[in-house]
């Protein structure tokens, strides 16, 4: 941190006391383009450095000296390591992700469709989640230490000890076989009818609404609670405000930044919930697609779903954290 | 009789519940049996140490409980009427309409989110006691008897916008501003620094004069609280110790413990001729954080062993970053230090154990310079065996030795520092000082955290052992009654510079340069009237420029 | 402490806890078939002879879950030692030492939790070989990211008291300021995390066991069971669910049991009279 405010020199100082705000947003927009080269380096080096010769898991049975030393000449792994990564770095800038070793399509194709079934699945969790867990993180606190909070409490702890596809398959024997009330497995296609689709993503979406919502909640309480506590909520009440005015005109605006840190530190949840959801409701999303390239070791597809999912996650927490920036009164009205 | 009195507090008793590590939580009492009664108009100190009590009284005023405190008994009258049996609704229309709060931090108690001015007239507004136009107008007319710094657009600026004596005046403009009868002072002073709180402490008195509002004003510096009261209360451990006219208890205290917050230190120690030859020489140090920003500007001094040498400013002046360069801390950007005759290294690590050994600090809190985890023969045995080598038996009598020298006996050998009081806690962490054999002792403000009955006594102590042991002190404070008792020779510092230094009796004597006199005079005597002859001699001051 | 004072939710997770440790040590003993061994048909259900039915393969369910608790609560608990070792002394070390070798030691460790868990996890394994110490040094290394940083913080808060500036000043060293001056006054909170990451580690090793990555069949593990089961859901046969139920179960019992933990710390807070 130090560093980089250092090597800025005198014009980026008086830049920076000017505009505070945005010299933040900046930096952080640089750092999360650092932060991504640095996880391609190590997505790609994690791949190569590794022990294990793709040349042999690739041809499987059928390897002979000769055939492997032709794949490895067919699939450029005999070029200089620096070379390859560059080449890769390249194609996917363009969007080019390289051909799938396993069915031997261009991954990007695979991707485009995926990416955006993953996304919406994601996104439909997230817009019912946060307001929820918003809501119930409230309700928590203005019942602080009696039974509803308590009750919200053990549900919660319980429910963050579930696993997402137990959840996944608690929800499938009841809804879907049970009562026949939802559809198993989810599968999505293009041209689907917007309502079609989300009647089929209904469970998917409950799944991955109760695994972020716990986690999400419970850190929602702590942040409201910190912010009731301290001494300008004192000076409220202190003035004779109903408790009312309090949270609406003195604590909501400095509870802002912090909630928005919260769903921030959640959507690791939620990343990791799409991969095992996809998984459970063979949904047609990069999660699956991830996951069984994993098992068949197919390298370029493990790498492109590694590198945008880290993308995303990056991206989303610049992101959020842009928004607790400007959140944030004492950087919005510098001195 | 009938009740003639604004508020009227009769045997009030909080209680609240507290959660003691590892064992089940039990009831103390923090107020007990205290009564007084205040009129329109008038002030009321309340004063004693941390932990008397005397903020819970205060707030028991707006019938509120912080952190789980609970008024259990006795009655608080506003005008006649308990408002205690009032009920929440009743309760809010009193607080920020009648009965208004001043609390001690500020810039923690206004909301960061809007703007002061918006914050100051929000209860007035609320209540409909004005409209948004006349409570503005107030507002400003307070931001004017307050001193605070063009008015017309104080009221635009955001807490972070403003220094801390600043936000202190808005705070006092915000309960100002309703024209409530009673007004609590929750020690609007104590965060500031001395010369700032002069200021905040006179626009504080004329606000109160000129609206006619009658003041609880609560602090632990008895000096201040002479200059705003009219009746002050004493309090110690929840408990009246005595209750009279502001004259009475300064001039004719009747309690032991009012007298000793009364008495101005009487002089413990004679000053010592400066000698030719130093034990510890500072020459021209500089010292600047690790982001170049600069804290000490090309500072020298020197002291004699066997002697006390004072170090005085306000925060910020770089007092303790002093004590930092010299123990290798924070090594010096240019200069040298001498001590006895030799160099001494400037960078910590690379320090002689020898040299570290002859060098010891002692730490203004107690509470956080020993580990807890830690018995005390732990604490004070480690420096025996770490330069030493002493072990087992041997270990064991000298750390009883040592305890005795600090006049506490053996039985608290095995106690963790949580079960010791603060005193016997600074005690300790003098033996651990004492216990490496040191030659000179750098004592970073170590009473200013404690009871002055309790901080006499420490002070005593390290006088006797310099005495016995031939110690040499560097002693950083802010109190210039200490400095008064026990220096030898004296340093002022104000922005990382040293501003004044030499023997005490020539450094603390006119012809004084700038700073040290608004210094010294900046410091509240136990006189009454002393603010009003300071202000005074200030007005004459301008008027002669 | 006093068995009174600890709440009955604490004693429940206690209780829990306890009940698979046994399960793990005395398997052999106390399941009523063999690991691998075929008893009957394939989803046989449940009866006075098979509590929990039989599985894909015609396995007995409660044999293979009480035989699971060893291998879960093993890689589990090996992967959180490692890495609650791994991030607290590079962690103390870091807030210790500060400059550059701090520096170094965050900025690498924000880079690794720049990319979630399970993710870097796919990466990984899909190049490494199929061994247990591999799975298990991998759920250690990206856990000991999270215990760095919490590691860190709490370090750094014990770090900048003034008995730890008192033992530098003494000249004391590092190791004697991590393990005798730090270390102390930081074990609540490290236990309760510990505690965490442990139920943390059991959900993940379920989760890559489900994905096909973790545990190897035929060993069997509670992630893993699920898998095999997991068609038999379709037909409405629950034998899935109940290897899911364990692990929930488990994972319960340690979330109460850290609950508690983490009450207690903050009433310790709360106890020295912050008001």
């Amino acid at each position: 941190m130090s560093n980089s405010a250092e090597a800025g020199g005198t014009p980026a100082r008086s830049l920076r006391e000017r505009f505070p705000l945005l010299a933040l947003i900046f930096e952080r927009f640089l750092l999360s383009l650092l932060l991504l080269f640095a996880v391609s380096v190590l997505i790609f080096a994690g791949v190569e450095a590794l022990p294990g010769d793709f040349a042999s898991t690739y041809l499987g049975q059928s390897a002979t000296p000769e055939t492997i030393a032709n794949i490895r000449a067919e699939l450029g792994l005999d070029r200089p390591v620096i070379t390859r990564y560059f080449d890769w770095l390249g194609g996917v800038v363009q969007g080019d992700f390289g051909t799938s070793w396993a069915s031997r399509n261009s991954v990007s194709e695979q991707v485009g469709n995926r990416l955006g079934n993953s996304l919406f699945l994601a996104g439909f969790a997230a817009i019912i989640a946060v307001p929820l867990a918003i809501c119930l993180g409230m309700l928590s606190v203005h019942f602080r230490d009696r039974m509803p909070d308590k009750i919200i409490n053990v549900i919660s702890l319980a429910a963050i000890s579930l696993p997402e596809f137990f959840i996944g398959y608690l929800l499938i024997l009841y809804f879907a076989v049970n009562f026949g009330i939802a559809t198993f497995p989810a599968t999505v296609y293009q041209g689907m009818g917007f309502f079609e689709r989300i009647q089929t993503i209904a469970l998917p979406t409950a799944t991955l609404v109760l695994v972020v919502l716990a986690h999400m909640m419970r850190m929602t309480r702590a942040a409201i609670l910190s912010v009731m506590s301290s001494a300008y909520m004192e000076t409220a009440e202190l003035k004779g405000l109903s408790s009312w005015r309090a949270i609406v005109k003195h604590a909501a605006p400095n509870a802002l930044a912090p909630i928005i840190n919260v769903v921030a530190l959640n959507l690791a949840y939620l990343v990791v919930g799409v991969v095992v959801v996809e998984v459970v409701f063979v949904y047609p999303g990069m999660g699956q697609y991830m996951v069984d390239a994993v098992t068949v070791r197919d390298m370029p597809v493990v790498q492109a779903c590694g590198l945008i999912f880290a993308a995303v996650y990056i991206l989303l927490n610049m992101l959020a954290d842009i928004l607790a920036i400007v959140a944030n009164p004492r950087l919005r009205h510098p001195r | 009789m009938p009740d003639t009195n604004l508020l009227s507090v009769h045997d009030l008793k909080i209680e609240a519940t507290s959660y003691p590590p590892g064992e089940p939580p039990k009831r103390i009492t923090i107020v007990d049996g205290v009564s007084f009664d205040l009129q329109k108009g008038k002030v009321l100190g309340l004063i004693g140490e941390s932990g008397a009590g005397k903020s819970t009284i205060g707030l028991s005023a707006l019938a509120y409980g912080r952190g789980g405190a609970e008024i259990t008994g006795g009655e608080v009258k506003l005008d006649g009427t308990d408002i205690l049996k009032l009920g929440k609704g009743g309760i809010r229309k009193l607080r920020g309409a009648r009965i208004c709060y001043v609390a001690q931090s500020a810039a923690a108690a206004f909301n960061p989110a809007h703007k002061l001015g918006d914050q100051v007239i929000e209860a007035t507004v609320r209540h409909g006691l004005m409209s948004r136009q006349e409570a503005r107008k107030r507002a400003l007319y307070l931001f004017q008897v307050l001193g605070l710094p063009s008015p017309e657009t104080f009221g635009d600026r955001f807490p972070h916008q403003a220094s801390g004596g600043q936000l202190q005046r808005a705070m006092t403009a915000m309960a100002l501003c309703s024209h409530p009868d009673l007004i609590v002072f929750d020690e609007p002073t104590t965060a500031l620094d001395v010369t700032t709180q002069i200021d905040v402490l006179a626009a504080i008195k004329h606000a109160i004069e000129e609206t006619d509002t009658a003041a609880l004003y609560i602090t632990h510096d008895l000096a201040v609280v002479a200059q705003i009261s009219d009746d002050i209360m004493v309090l110690r451990h929840g408990r009246t110790v005595e209750y009279g006219p502001v004259q009475q208890i300064i001039e004719a205290p009747t309690q032991d413990y009012t007298r000793a917050l009364v008495n101005v230190r009487q002089a413990i120690r004679r000053e010592a001729p400066d000698q030719s030859k130093a034990l510890l020489d500072i020459e021209n140090i500089s010292a600047e954080y690790s982001n170049g920003f600069k804290v000490l500007h090309g500072v020298s001094l020197h002291l004699c062993k066997g002697q006390t040498l004072a170090i005085v400013g306000e925060s910020g002046s770089g007092k303790s970053t002093l004590a930092r360069v010299i123990t290798g801390l924070l090594p010096p950007s240019d200069g040298r230090i001498t001590f006895e005759g030799k160099p001494l290294t400037p960078a910590l690590k690379n320090r002689p154990r020898d040299d570290l050994r002859r060098i010891q600090l002692i730490y203004q809190m107690a509470d956080t310079a020993m580990n807890p985890r830690q018995t005390v023969r732990d604490i004070i045995g480690r420096p025996l065996t770490f330069y030493d080598g002493l072990r087992g038996a041997a270990k064991t009598a000298r750390v009883k030795e040592l305890l005795e020298q600090i006049e506490m006996g053996n039985g608290f050998i095995d106690r963790y520092p949580a079960e010791l009081s603060g005193g016997q806690k600074q005690r300790v962490a003098i033996a651990r000082a004492l216990a490496a054999r040191p030659e000179l002792i750098l004592c970073d403000e170590p009473t200013s955290a404690l009871d002055p009955l309790v901080a006499e006594g420490i002070l005593k102590l390290l006088m006797k052992l310099q005495e016995e042991q031939q110690l040499s002190y560097v002693f950083i404070t802010h109190d210039i009654a200490i400095v008064k008792a026990i220096a030898d020779s004296v340093a002022v510092m104000h922005r990382g510079r040293l501003v004044r230094f030499g023997p005490k009796s020539q450094t603390l004597s006119p012809p004084f340069d700038d700073y040290t006199d608004l210094l010294l005079k900046s410091v509240p005597e136990m006189e009454l009237g002393w603010l009003e002859k300071v202000l005074a001699t200030r007005r004459m001051e301008s008027a002669g420029n | 402490m006093r068995a009174r004072e600890i709440p009955i939710t604490a004693w429940i997770g206690l209780f829990g806890i306890a009940l698979a440790i046994f399960c793990a040590l005395f398997a052999p003993l106390i399941a009523p078939y063999g690991e691998t061994e075929v008893v009957g048909g394939v989803w046989q259900v449940a009866d006075s002879q098979f509590f929990f039915g039989l599985d894909n393969l015609g396995r007995d369910i409660l044999s293979r879950l009480i035989y699971g608790t060893r291998t879960t609560l093993f890689v589990a608990l090996a992967a959180t030692v490692i890495s609650f070792s791994l991030g607290i002394l590079l962690s103390f070390i870091a807030a210790v030492s500060g400059g550059l070798i701090d520096t170094v030691f965050s900025r690498f460790n924000d880079l690794m939790m720049s990319i979630p868990t399970l993710i870097f996890a796919l990466v990984v394994l899909a190049v490494l070989p199929q061994y247990l110490f591999v799975l298990i040094l991998v759920m250690a290394v990206l856990d000991s990211t999270r215990v760095y940083r919490l590691g860190r913080a709490v370090a750094l808060d014990v770090a900048v008291m003034e008995f730890v500036e008192a033992a530098k000043l003494r000249g004391e060293g590092k190791i004697w300021i991590i393990f005798r001056e730090i270390l102390p006054n930081t074990l609540s909170p490290l236990l309760a995390e510990f505690g965490l990451r442990f139920a943390f580690a059991i959900l993940f090793l379920s989760t890559l066991s489900f994905l096909g990555l973790g545990i190897q069949p035929p060993t069997a593990d509670w992630g893993g069971m699920v898998k095999d089961n997991k068609d038999g859901i379709i037909f409405g046969i629950p034998a899935a669910l109940v290897p899911g139920t364990a692990i929930a179960a488990l994972c319960i019992c340690v979330n109460l049991v850290v609950d508690w933990l983490l009450k207690r710390t903050s009433s310790l807070k709360g106890g020295r009279g912050d008001a």
